[in-house]
Protein backbone atom coordinates (compact mmCIF):
# COMPACT_ATOMS: atom_id res chain seq x y z
CA UNK A 1 0.00 0.00 0.00
CA UNK A 2 1.20 3.11 -0.60
CA UNK A 3 0.58 6.75 1.33
CA UNK A 4 0.22 10.40 -0.50
CA UNK A 5 -0.36 13.00 1.73
CA UNK A 6 -0.91 16.63 0.57
CA UNK A 7 1.23 19.11 2.38
CA UNK A 8 -0.62 22.74 3.46
CA UNK A 9 1.95 25.51 3.54
CA UNK A 10 2.45 29.00 2.30
CA UNK A 11 5.84 28.67 0.55
CA UNK A 12 7.76 29.64 3.39
CA UNK A 13 6.49 27.52 6.09
CA UNK A 14 4.80 23.97 6.56
CA UNK A 15 1.74 24.31 8.32
CA UNK A 16 1.10 21.82 11.83
CA UNK A 17 -2.05 20.60 10.43
CA UNK A 18 0.38 18.63 7.89
CA UNK A 19 2.27 17.08 10.68
CA UNK A 20 -1.00 15.70 12.35
CA UNK A 21 -2.29 14.52 8.70
CA UNK A 22 0.63 12.50 8.61
CA UNK A 23 0.27 10.98 11.88
CA UNK A 24 -3.04 9.81 10.82
CA UNK A 25 -1.39 8.21 7.45
CA UNK A 26 1.01 6.66 9.73
CA UNK A 27 -1.19 4.41 11.46
CA UNK A 28 -2.39 2.85 8.10
CA UNK A 29 0.50 0.17 6.73
CA UNK A 30 2.06 1.62 4.01
CA UNK A 31 4.66 4.30 2.92
CA UNK A 32 4.15 7.79 3.43
CA UNK A 33 5.08 10.33 0.70
CA UNK A 34 4.42 14.23 0.91
CA UNK A 35 3.36 15.98 -1.52
CA UNK A 36 4.26 19.36 -2.04
CA UNK A 37 3.19 21.72 -4.36
CA UNK A 38 3.85 25.44 -4.26
CA UNK A 39 6.27 28.16 -5.72
CA UNK A 40 9.69 28.78 -4.72
CA UNK A 41 9.12 26.38 -1.63
CA UNK A 42 12.63 24.99 -0.98
CA UNK A 43 12.33 26.46 2.35
CA UNK A 44 9.24 23.77 3.24
CA UNK A 45 11.14 21.47 1.49
CA UNK A 46 13.83 21.50 3.85
CA UNK A 47 11.91 21.76 6.73
CA UNK A 48 10.00 18.45 5.45
CA UNK A 49 12.93 16.63 5.07
CA UNK A 50 13.42 16.41 8.69
CA UNK A 51 10.47 14.64 8.87
CA UNK A 52 10.19 11.02 10.76
CA UNK A 53 9.44 8.37 9.11
CA UNK A 54 8.73 9.60 5.46
CA UNK A 55 9.91 7.57 2.73
CA UNK A 56 10.00 10.46 0.36
CA UNK A 57 8.68 13.69 -0.47
CA UNK A 58 7.50 14.44 -4.24
CA UNK A 59 8.12 18.02 -5.05
CA UNK A 60 6.35 20.36 -7.51
CA UNK A 61 7.53 24.19 -8.10
CA UNK A 62 5.86 26.57 -10.39
CA UNK A 63 3.89 29.73 -10.30
CA UNK A 64 1.03 27.61 -11.03
CA UNK A 65 0.43 26.71 -7.43
CA UNK A 66 1.60 29.60 -6.01
CA UNK A 67 -1.61 30.05 -4.55
CA UNK A 68 -2.81 26.82 -4.39
CA UNK A 69 -5.95 26.82 -6.37
CA UNK A 70 -8.09 24.21 -6.06
CA UNK A 71 -8.97 22.88 -9.46
CA UNK A 72 -4.77 22.91 -10.61
CA UNK A 73 -3.77 21.38 -6.74
CA UNK A 74 -6.68 18.78 -7.32
CA UNK A 75 -5.65 18.06 -10.88
CA UNK A 76 -1.90 17.19 -10.17
CA UNK A 77 -2.51 15.40 -6.97
CA UNK A 78 -5.32 13.03 -9.13
CA UNK A 79 -2.64 12.69 -11.62
CA UNK A 80 -0.90 10.33 -9.21
CA UNK A 81 -3.81 8.25 -8.59
CA UNK A 82 -1.70 4.86 -9.83
CA UNK A 83 1.04 5.18 -7.77
CA UNK A 84 -1.08 5.22 -4.65
CA UNK A 85 -4.06 3.80 -2.71
CA UNK A 86 -4.49 6.64 -0.43
CA UNK A 87 -4.97 10.60 -0.80
CA UNK A 88 -4.84 12.51 2.88
CA UNK A 89 -4.95 15.78 3.54
CA UNK A 90 -5.56 17.95 6.53
CA UNK A 91 -9.30 18.96 7.03
CA UNK A 92 -8.44 23.16 6.66
CA UNK A 93 -10.07 25.25 4.61
CA UNK A 94 -7.08 24.19 2.09
CA UNK A 95 -7.63 20.71 2.03
CA UNK A 96 -11.24 20.93 1.96
CA UNK A 97 -11.38 23.15 -1.08
CA UNK A 98 -9.21 20.70 -3.45
CA UNK A 99 -10.00 17.14 -1.97
CA UNK A 100 -13.28 16.42 -3.03
CA UNK A 101 -12.63 17.14 -6.96
CA UNK A 102 -9.71 14.77 -6.59
CA UNK A 103 -11.90 12.10 -5.10
CA UNK A 104 -14.62 13.30 -8.47
CA UNK A 105 -11.72 12.88 -10.51
CA UNK A 106 -10.48 9.28 -9.39
CA UNK A 107 -14.21 8.12 -9.10
CA UNK A 108 -14.16 8.11 -5.24
CA UNK A 109 -16.67 8.76 -2.19
CA UNK A 110 -14.23 11.26 0.15
CA UNK A 111 -14.34 10.02 4.02
CA UNK A 112 -14.00 13.72 5.08
CA UNK A 113 -12.64 14.91 8.87
CA UNK A 114 -11.72 11.32 10.54
CA UNK A 115 -11.23 11.56 13.85
CA UNK A 116 -9.66 8.09 14.51
CA UNK A 117 -8.65 4.83 12.02
CA UNK A 118 -9.87 1.58 12.95
CA UNK A 119 -8.65 -0.39 10.19
CA UNK A 120 -7.41 0.12 6.62
CA UNK A 121 -10.61 0.82 5.62
CA UNK A 122 -12.97 2.19 8.38
CA UNK A 123 -12.69 5.21 9.94
CA UNK A 124 -14.71 7.40 12.44
CA UNK A 125 -15.62 10.68 11.90
CA UNK A 126 -18.48 13.34 14.18
CA UNK A 127 -21.96 14.03 11.94
CA UNK A 128 -24.42 16.60 13.34
CA UNK A 129 -21.87 19.57 13.95
CA UNK A 130 -20.31 16.76 17.03
CA UNK A 131 -23.41 15.46 18.32
CA UNK A 132 -22.75 11.71 16.95
CA UNK A 133 -20.02 9.86 15.75
CA UNK A 134 -20.07 7.86 12.83
CA UNK A 135 -17.96 4.94 11.99
CA UNK A 136 -17.39 4.44 8.37
CA UNK A 137 -16.53 1.38 5.87
CA UNK A 138 -15.34 2.82 2.67
CA UNK A 139 -15.84 0.02 -0.19
CA UNK A 140 -13.93 2.22 -3.00
CA UNK A 141 -10.59 0.81 -4.00
CA UNK A 142 -8.71 4.01 -3.12
CA UNK A 143 -9.28 6.01 -0.61
CA UNK A 144 -9.63 10.09 -0.47
CA UNK A 145 -9.82 11.10 3.22
CA UNK A 146 -9.28 14.24 5.13
CA UNK A 147 -7.75 13.92 8.82
CA UNK A 148 -9.43 16.27 11.70
CA UNK A 149 -6.02 17.16 13.33
CA UNK A 150 -6.63 17.71 16.80
CA UNK A 151 -7.56 13.96 16.82
CA UNK A 152 -3.93 12.80 16.04
CA UNK A 153 -0.45 13.94 17.73
CA UNK A 154 1.96 15.07 14.98
CA UNK A 155 4.74 13.72 13.75
CA UNK A 156 8.14 14.43 15.09
CA UNK A 157 11.06 16.91 13.11
CA UNK A 158 14.45 15.66 13.39
CA UNK A 159 17.50 14.94 11.29
CA UNK A 160 15.92 12.37 8.81
CA UNK A 161 17.40 13.51 5.29
CA UNK A 162 13.76 12.05 3.70
CA UNK A 163 14.75 11.86 0.09
CA UNK A 164 13.10 14.63 -2.68
CA UNK A 165 11.72 13.76 -6.04
CA UNK A 166 10.63 16.92 -8.14
CA UNK A 167 8.16 16.32 -10.93
CA UNK A 168 7.05 18.86 -13.36
CA UNK A 169 3.87 20.98 -13.10
CA UNK A 170 0.97 20.14 -15.42
CA UNK A 171 -0.98 22.99 -17.58
CA UNK A 172 -2.65 25.93 -16.09
CA UNK A 173 -6.61 25.48 -16.25
CA UNK A 174 -6.81 28.77 -15.74
CA UNK A 175 -10.51 28.43 -14.45
CA UNK A 176 -10.06 30.44 -11.27
CA UNK A 177 -7.35 33.25 -10.87
CA UNK A 178 -6.00 34.79 -7.57
CA UNK A 179 -7.10 38.32 -6.54
CA UNK A 180 -5.84 38.95 -3.16
CA UNK A 181 -5.70 38.10 0.49
CA UNK A 182 -5.95 39.60 3.55
CA UNK A 183 -4.72 37.31 5.98
CA UNK A 184 -5.13 38.62 10.07
CA UNK A 185 -1.88 39.82 11.20
CA UNK A 186 -1.25 38.57 14.70
CA UNK A 187 2.02 38.36 16.87
CA UNK A 188 -0.01 35.36 19.18
CA UNK A 189 -0.37 32.04 17.94
CA UNK A 190 -2.27 30.36 15.52
CA UNK A 191 -5.85 29.42 17.07
CA UNK A 192 -5.09 25.71 16.12
CA UNK A 193 -2.09 25.39 17.41
CA UNK A 194 -2.18 27.85 20.51
CA UNK A 195 -1.58 25.77 23.37
CA UNK A 196 -4.21 28.49 25.30
CA UNK A 197 -6.96 29.58 23.68
CA UNK A 198 -9.56 32.05 25.37
CA UNK A 199 -12.58 32.87 23.52
CA UNK A 200 -15.29 35.38 24.16
CA UNK A 201 -18.78 34.74 23.25
CA UNK A 202 -22.44 37.19 22.80
CA UNK A 203 -21.53 37.95 26.71
CA UNK A 204 -19.09 40.08 25.82
CA UNK A 205 -21.28 42.52 24.23
CA UNK A 206 -19.21 44.22 21.83
CA UNK A 207 -15.86 43.83 19.54
CA UNK A 208 -14.37 46.63 22.09
CA UNK A 209 -14.48 44.27 25.01
CA UNK A 210 -12.26 41.74 23.72
CA UNK A 211 -9.53 43.96 24.57
CA UNK A 212 -10.42 42.74 28.07
CA UNK A 213 -9.31 39.16 26.52
CA UNK A 214 -6.18 39.95 24.55
CA UNK A 215 -4.86 41.38 27.29
CA UNK A 216 -5.06 38.19 29.03
CA UNK A 217 -4.05 36.24 26.04
CA UNK A 218 -0.57 38.27 25.74
CA UNK A 219 0.49 37.56 29.10
CA UNK A 220 -0.73 33.75 28.77
CA UNK A 221 0.67 33.28 25.09
CA UNK A 222 -2.61 32.34 24.39
CA UNK A 223 -4.75 32.79 20.97
CA UNK A 224 -8.19 34.42 21.34
CA UNK A 225 -11.22 33.15 19.82
CA UNK A 226 -14.86 33.34 19.58
CA UNK A 227 -17.89 31.60 19.69
CA UNK A 228 -19.93 31.68 16.38
CA UNK A 229 -22.77 33.93 18.40
CA UNK A 230 -20.06 36.89 18.29
CA UNK A 231 -19.30 36.41 15.18
CA UNK A 232 -22.73 36.48 14.05
CA UNK A 233 -23.17 39.77 16.47
CA UNK A 234 -20.24 41.32 14.47
CA UNK A 235 -18.02 41.21 17.90
CA UNK A 236 -14.97 40.05 15.37
CA UNK A 237 -14.15 38.57 12.43
CA UNK A 238 -14.80 35.07 11.45
CA UNK A 239 -11.66 33.76 11.57
CA UNK A 240 -12.21 34.13 15.10
CA UNK A 241 -14.81 31.36 15.08
CA UNK A 242 -14.21 28.14 17.50
CA UNK A 243 -16.77 25.32 16.32
CA UNK A 244 -18.32 23.20 14.07
CA UNK A 245 -18.86 26.14 11.62
CA UNK A 246 -15.48 27.52 12.30
CA UNK A 247 -12.28 25.72 13.81
CA UNK A 248 -11.68 22.82 15.66
CA UNK A 249 -9.24 23.66 19.00
CA UNK A 250 -7.85 21.21 21.47
CA UNK A 251 -5.42 23.48 23.53
CA UNK A 252 -3.63 22.34 26.85
CA UNK A 253 -6.37 24.92 28.71
CA UNK A 254 -9.40 26.59 26.65
CA UNK A 255 -11.01 29.22 28.53
CA UNK A 256 -14.41 29.74 27.36
CA UNK A 257 -16.11 33.62 28.69
CA UNK A 258 -19.66 34.41 28.16
CA UNK A 259 -20.01 31.41 26.03
CA UNK A 260 -23.36 29.37 26.52
CA UNK A 261 -22.16 26.36 25.39
CA UNK A 262 -23.84 26.02 22.47
CA UNK A 263 -23.26 22.58 20.59
CA UNK A 264 -21.93 23.76 17.68
CA UNK A 265 -19.19 25.46 19.80
CA UNK A 266 -18.50 22.73 22.29
CA UNK A 267 -18.05 20.41 18.86
CA UNK A 268 -15.20 23.03 18.69
CA UNK A 269 -13.40 22.73 21.42
CA UNK A 270 -14.26 20.03 23.88
CA UNK A 271 -11.22 18.00 23.18
CA UNK A 272 -9.53 20.46 24.57
CA UNK A 273 -7.35 19.33 27.80
CA UNK A 274 -8.49 21.90 30.27
CA UNK A 275 -11.83 23.73 30.01
CA UNK A 276 -12.55 26.91 31.96
CA UNK A 277 -15.89 28.65 31.75
CA UNK A 278 -16.84 31.74 33.14
CA UNK A 279 -20.52 33.16 32.96
CA UNK A 280 -22.62 34.49 34.94
CA UNK A 281 -25.52 32.44 34.30
CA UNK A 282 -25.34 29.24 36.18
CA UNK A 283 -27.66 27.21 34.34
CA UNK A 284 -25.14 27.51 31.13
CA UNK A 285 -24.72 24.08 29.10
CA UNK A 286 -21.04 25.13 29.26
CA UNK A 287 -20.83 24.58 32.35
CA UNK A 288 -21.46 20.63 31.95
CA UNK A 289 -18.24 20.16 29.64
CA UNK A 290 -16.19 22.39 32.06
CA UNK A 291 -13.10 21.39 34.16
CA UNK A 292 -13.10 24.37 36.52
CA UNK A 293 -16.42 26.45 36.17
CA UNK A 294 -16.83 30.30 37.91
CA UNK A 295 -20.03 31.67 38.10
CA UNK A 296 -19.03 35.34 37.77
CA UNK A 297 -19.54 38.77 35.90
CA UNK A 298 -17.07 38.46 32.85
CA UNK A 299 -16.44 42.17 33.52
CA UNK A 300 -15.75 41.81 36.85
CA UNK A 301 -13.78 38.37 36.48
CA UNK A 302 -11.25 39.37 33.78
CA UNK A 303 -9.68 42.96 35.02
CA UNK A 304 -9.10 40.65 38.08
CA UNK A 305 -7.87 37.86 36.47
CA UNK A 306 -5.65 39.88 34.41
CA UNK A 307 -4.21 41.64 37.39
CA UNK A 308 -2.97 38.66 39.64
CA UNK A 309 -1.75 36.85 36.25
CA UNK B 1 -28.51 34.61 -16.73
CA UNK B 2 -29.83 31.28 -15.16
CA UNK B 3 -28.54 30.78 -11.53
CA UNK B 4 -29.23 26.84 -10.19
CA UNK B 5 -29.61 26.58 -6.64
CA UNK B 6 -29.16 23.20 -5.01
CA UNK B 7 -30.54 22.53 -1.68
CA UNK B 8 -30.84 20.14 1.09
CA UNK B 9 -33.74 18.63 3.24
CA UNK B 10 -32.37 17.92 6.76
CA UNK B 11 -32.96 18.21 10.69
CA UNK B 12 -33.91 21.69 11.44
CA UNK B 13 -30.79 22.94 13.72
CA UNK B 14 -32.21 23.62 16.88
CA UNK B 15 -33.17 19.64 16.71
CA UNK B 16 -30.64 17.43 19.20
CA UNK B 17 -29.43 14.66 17.37
CA UNK B 18 -29.00 11.38 18.78
CA UNK B 19 -28.49 7.76 18.04
CA UNK B 20 -31.23 5.32 17.43
CA UNK B 21 -31.43 3.17 20.52
CA UNK B 22 -29.67 -0.26 18.17
CA UNK B 23 -26.83 2.27 17.09
CA UNK B 24 -27.39 1.86 13.13
CA UNK B 25 -28.26 5.23 13.04
CA UNK B 26 -29.53 8.64 13.67
CA UNK B 27 -32.90 8.80 15.17
CA UNK B 28 -34.98 11.03 12.63
CA UNK B 29 -38.55 9.61 13.54
CA UNK B 30 -40.87 12.83 14.22
CA UNK B 31 -37.54 15.21 14.24
CA UNK B 32 -38.72 18.87 12.26
CA UNK B 33 -37.06 18.94 9.28
CA UNK B 34 -35.80 21.97 7.17
CA UNK B 35 -33.76 23.45 4.43
CA UNK B 36 -30.37 23.30 5.43
CA UNK B 37 -29.14 26.67 6.67
CA UNK B 38 -26.56 26.90 3.91
CA UNK B 39 -28.81 26.50 1.71
CA UNK B 40 -30.89 28.87 2.63
CA UNK B 41 -27.90 31.36 2.26
CA UNK B 42 -27.16 30.40 -1.17
CA UNK B 43 -30.76 30.90 -2.68
CA UNK B 44 -30.95 34.30 -0.50
CA UNK B 45 -28.04 34.98 -2.73
CA UNK B 46 -29.18 33.91 -5.99
CA UNK B 47 -32.53 36.52 -5.37
CA UNK B 48 -30.48 39.24 -4.37
CA UNK B 49 -28.64 38.63 -7.80
CA UNK B 50 -31.59 38.38 -9.52
CA UNK B 51 -32.79 41.42 -7.73
CA UNK B 52 -30.13 43.78 -8.46
CA UNK B 53 -30.95 42.20 -12.13
CA UNK B 54 -28.03 40.57 -12.99
CA UNK B 55 -30.27 36.90 -13.63
CA UNK B 56 -33.44 35.92 -15.19
CA UNK B 57 -33.97 32.88 -13.87
CA UNK B 58 -33.52 30.83 -10.69
CA UNK B 59 -34.07 27.43 -10.41
CA UNK B 60 -34.19 25.26 -7.07
CA UNK B 61 -33.31 21.53 -6.81
CA UNK B 62 -32.73 18.94 -4.41
CA UNK B 63 -32.07 14.55 -4.75
CA UNK B 64 -34.10 13.19 -2.04
CA UNK B 65 -37.09 11.27 -1.01
CA UNK B 66 -40.39 12.44 -2.08
CA UNK B 67 -41.40 14.94 0.72
CA UNK B 68 -38.48 17.15 -0.21
CA UNK B 69 -41.12 19.02 -1.90
CA UNK B 70 -42.25 20.54 1.20
CA UNK B 71 -38.13 22.41 0.77
CA UNK B 72 -38.69 23.06 -2.07
CA UNK B 73 -42.32 24.92 -1.89
CA UNK B 74 -40.08 27.01 0.67
CA UNK B 75 -37.55 27.33 -1.72
CA UNK B 76 -40.02 28.86 -4.43
CA UNK B 77 -41.62 31.06 -1.56
CA UNK B 78 -38.31 32.51 -1.04
CA UNK B 79 -37.77 33.50 -4.67
CA UNK B 80 -36.80 30.76 -6.84
CA UNK B 81 -39.06 30.71 -10.56
CA UNK B 82 -39.40 26.72 -10.60
CA UNK B 83 -38.12 23.78 -8.81
CA UNK B 84 -36.83 20.17 -9.56
CA UNK B 85 -36.81 17.39 -7.27
CA UNK B 86 -34.81 14.16 -8.82
CA UNK B 87 -36.17 11.34 -6.63
CA UNK B 88 -34.56 8.78 -4.57
CA UNK B 89 -36.11 6.41 -2.08
CA UNK B 90 -32.21 6.64 -0.77
CA UNK B 91 -30.47 9.01 0.65
CA UNK B 92 -27.49 9.33 -1.71
CA UNK B 93 -23.89 10.12 -0.76
CA UNK B 94 -22.20 13.36 -1.96
CA UNK B 95 -20.41 12.01 -4.90
CA UNK B 96 -23.45 10.28 -6.35
CA UNK B 97 -25.33 13.71 -5.85
CA UNK B 98 -22.74 15.50 -7.61
CA UNK B 99 -23.22 13.10 -10.61
CA UNK B 100 -26.97 13.79 -10.69
CA UNK B 101 -26.25 17.65 -10.12
CA UNK B 102 -23.80 17.18 -13.23
CA UNK B 103 -26.63 15.74 -15.07
CA UNK B 104 -29.01 18.32 -14.33
CA UNK B 105 -26.83 21.03 -14.90
CA UNK B 106 -26.16 19.84 -18.71
CA UNK B 107 -29.32 20.12 -19.13
CA UNK B 108 -30.01 23.22 -18.05
CA UNK B 109 -26.88 24.79 -18.89
CA UNK B 110 -26.76 27.77 -15.74
CA UNK B 111 -24.50 29.94 -15.54
CA UNK B 112 -24.10 30.05 -11.77
CA UNK B 113 -24.31 27.36 -9.10
CA UNK B 114 -25.35 28.61 -5.68
CA UNK B 115 -25.11 25.96 -2.90
CA UNK B 116 -24.29 25.57 0.75
CA UNK B 117 -20.11 24.56 1.96
CA UNK B 118 -21.72 21.60 3.53
CA UNK B 119 -25.09 20.09 4.92
CA UNK B 120 -25.79 20.28 8.70
CA UNK B 121 -26.26 16.48 9.05
CA UNK B 122 -22.85 14.51 7.16
CA UNK B 123 -21.46 17.44 7.68
CA UNK B 124 -19.51 16.16 4.56
CA UNK B 125 -18.33 19.96 2.40
CA UNK B 126 -17.95 17.90 -0.56
CA UNK B 127 -20.83 18.00 -3.03
CA UNK B 128 -20.06 21.59 -4.19
CA UNK B 129 -16.45 20.65 -4.89
CA UNK B 130 -17.15 17.22 -6.70
CA UNK B 131 -19.62 18.84 -9.04
CA UNK B 132 -17.24 21.47 -10.00
CA UNK B 133 -14.76 18.96 -11.10
CA UNK B 134 -17.52 16.84 -13.02
CA UNK B 135 -18.72 19.75 -14.73
CA UNK B 136 -15.11 20.73 -15.24
CA UNK B 137 -15.68 24.41 -14.17
CA UNK B 138 -14.44 26.57 -11.61
CA UNK B 139 -14.94 27.37 -7.79
CA UNK B 140 -15.24 29.27 -4.85
CA UNK B 141 -15.98 27.96 -1.76
CA UNK B 142 -16.98 29.44 1.42
CA UNK B 143 -18.52 32.77 0.25
CA UNK B 144 -18.95 35.72 2.39
CA UNK B 145 -18.87 38.17 -0.77
CA UNK B 146 -20.16 37.87 -4.21
CA UNK B 147 -19.86 40.73 -6.92
CA UNK B 148 -20.70 40.43 -10.58
CA UNK B 149 -19.81 42.99 -12.88
CA UNK B 150 -20.92 42.00 -16.47
CA UNK B 151 -19.08 38.84 -16.99
CA UNK B 152 -16.67 38.65 -14.20
CA UNK B 153 -17.20 37.05 -10.77
CA UNK B 154 -15.32 38.04 -8.16
CA UNK B 155 -15.72 35.99 -4.80
CA UNK B 156 -14.27 36.66 -1.64
CA UNK B 157 -14.36 33.58 0.49
CA UNK B 158 -13.38 32.51 4.35
CA UNK B 159 -9.49 30.93 4.43
CA UNK B 160 -8.19 29.84 7.88
CA UNK B 161 -6.21 32.43 8.04
CA UNK B 162 -8.50 35.30 7.12
CA UNK B 163 -10.12 35.90 3.46
CA UNK B 164 -9.01 34.43 0.07
CA UNK B 165 -10.51 36.75 -3.30
CA UNK B 166 -10.82 34.91 -6.71
CA UNK B 167 -12.00 35.48 -9.93
CA UNK B 168 -13.75 32.90 -11.21
CA UNK B 169 -15.27 32.24 -15.01
CA UNK B 170 -18.45 31.36 -15.98
CA UNK B 171 -20.09 28.45 -15.75
CA UNK B 172 -19.13 28.43 -11.80
CA UNK B 173 -19.75 26.72 -8.60
CA UNK B 174 -19.94 29.11 -5.74
CA UNK B 175 -20.39 27.35 -2.24
CA UNK B 176 -22.16 29.82 0.56
CA UNK B 177 -20.19 30.25 4.45
CA UNK B 178 -22.47 32.03 7.11
CA UNK B 179 -21.47 35.68 6.47
CA UNK B 180 -22.58 35.39 3.20
CA UNK B 181 -26.34 37.35 3.79
CA UNK B 182 -29.11 37.18 6.44
CA UNK B 183 -31.84 34.88 4.58
CA UNK B 184 -35.33 36.57 4.47
CA UNK B 185 -38.48 34.74 5.69
CA UNK B 186 -40.93 33.96 3.18
CA UNK B 187 -44.21 36.56 3.33
CA UNK B 188 -47.24 34.84 3.39
CA UNK B 189 -48.79 36.13 -0.34
CA UNK B 190 -45.58 34.24 -1.51
CA UNK B 191 -46.51 30.72 0.04
CA UNK B 192 -49.29 31.20 -2.05
CA UNK B 193 -47.79 32.37 -4.90
CA UNK B 194 -44.90 29.12 -4.42
CA UNK B 195 -47.88 26.48 -4.66
CA UNK B 196 -48.62 27.50 -8.23
CA UNK B 197 -44.99 27.74 -9.62
CA UNK B 198 -43.61 24.59 -11.47
CA UNK B 199 -42.16 21.59 -9.86
CA UNK B 200 -40.78 18.89 -11.50
CA UNK B 201 -40.63 15.35 -10.17
CA UNK B 202 -37.72 13.00 -11.88
CA UNK B 203 -37.66 9.41 -10.47
CA UNK B 204 -33.47 9.52 -10.24
CA UNK B 205 -33.36 5.69 -11.71
CA UNK B 206 -34.24 7.33 -15.18
CA UNK B 207 -31.02 9.25 -15.52
CA UNK B 208 -28.83 6.45 -15.76
CA UNK B 209 -26.57 7.22 -13.24
CA UNK B 210 -25.01 4.79 -10.54
CA UNK B 211 -25.94 5.91 -7.23
CA UNK B 212 -24.91 2.51 -5.16
CA UNK B 213 -23.56 3.24 -2.17
CA UNK B 214 -19.53 2.84 -1.87
CA UNK B 215 -19.23 3.70 2.18
CA UNK B 216 -21.23 1.49 4.97
CA UNK B 217 -22.50 3.22 7.91
CA UNK B 218 -21.44 0.34 10.39
CA UNK B 219 -22.49 2.48 13.80
CA UNK B 220 -23.45 5.85 15.39
CA UNK B 221 -22.61 6.25 18.99
CA UNK B 222 -22.67 9.35 20.86
CA UNK B 223 -19.21 10.97 21.25
CA UNK B 224 -17.15 9.96 25.03
CA UNK B 225 -18.86 12.41 27.16
CA UNK B 226 -17.19 14.68 29.34
CA UNK B 227 -17.43 14.52 33.02
CA UNK B 228 -18.14 18.09 35.12
CA UNK B 229 -15.42 19.65 36.93
CA UNK B 230 -16.07 21.58 39.69
CA UNK B 231 -17.49 25.08 40.43
CA UNK B 232 -14.94 27.47 41.97
CA UNK B 233 -15.93 30.59 43.42
CA UNK B 234 -13.25 33.02 43.49
CA UNK B 235 -10.72 34.32 40.50
CA UNK B 236 -8.08 33.25 43.27
CA UNK B 237 -9.56 29.95 43.70
CA UNK B 238 -9.63 29.47 39.97
CA UNK B 239 -5.92 30.56 39.46
CA UNK B 240 -4.77 28.50 41.90
CA UNK B 241 -6.77 25.52 40.52
CA UNK B 242 -5.30 26.14 37.30
CA UNK B 243 -1.47 26.42 38.38
CA UNK B 244 -1.02 23.79 41.44
CA UNK B 245 -3.97 21.43 40.21
CA UNK B 246 -4.14 21.12 36.32
CA UNK B 247 -0.63 22.79 35.83
CA UNK B 248 -1.33 24.51 32.44
CA UNK B 249 -0.24 28.12 33.91
CA UNK B 250 2.55 28.94 35.43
Amino acid sequence: MSILVIAEHDNSNLKAGTLNTLAAAQQLSGDVDLFISGNNHDGVINEAKTIDGLNQIISVDSEIYNNFLAEDIANIVASLESEYDYFLAPSSTFGKNFMPRVAAKIDTQMISDIIEILSEDTYKRPIYAGSCIATVKSNDSKKVITVRTTAFDPVQKNNSDVPVKTIDGLTELNLSSFVGEELAQSDRPELTSASIVISGGRGMQSGDNFHLLDSIADKLGAAVGASRAAVDAGFVPNDYQVGQTGKIVAPDLYIAVGISGAIQHLAGMKDSKVIVAINKDEDAPIFQVADYGLVADLFNALPEIDSKL
Amino acid sequence: MKILVPIKRVVDYNVKVRPLSDNTDVDLNNVKMAVNPFCEIALEEAVRIKEAGNADEIIAITVGKNESQEQLRTALALGADRAILVESDELLEPLAIAKVLAKISAEENPDIILMGKQAIDGDNNQTGQMLAELLGVSQATNASEVTIEGDVLKVTREIDGGLQTLQITKPAIITTDLRLNEPRYASLPNIMKAKKKELTVKPVTDLGIDVTKRVDVLSVELPPSREAGVMVETVDDLLEKLRNEAKVIS
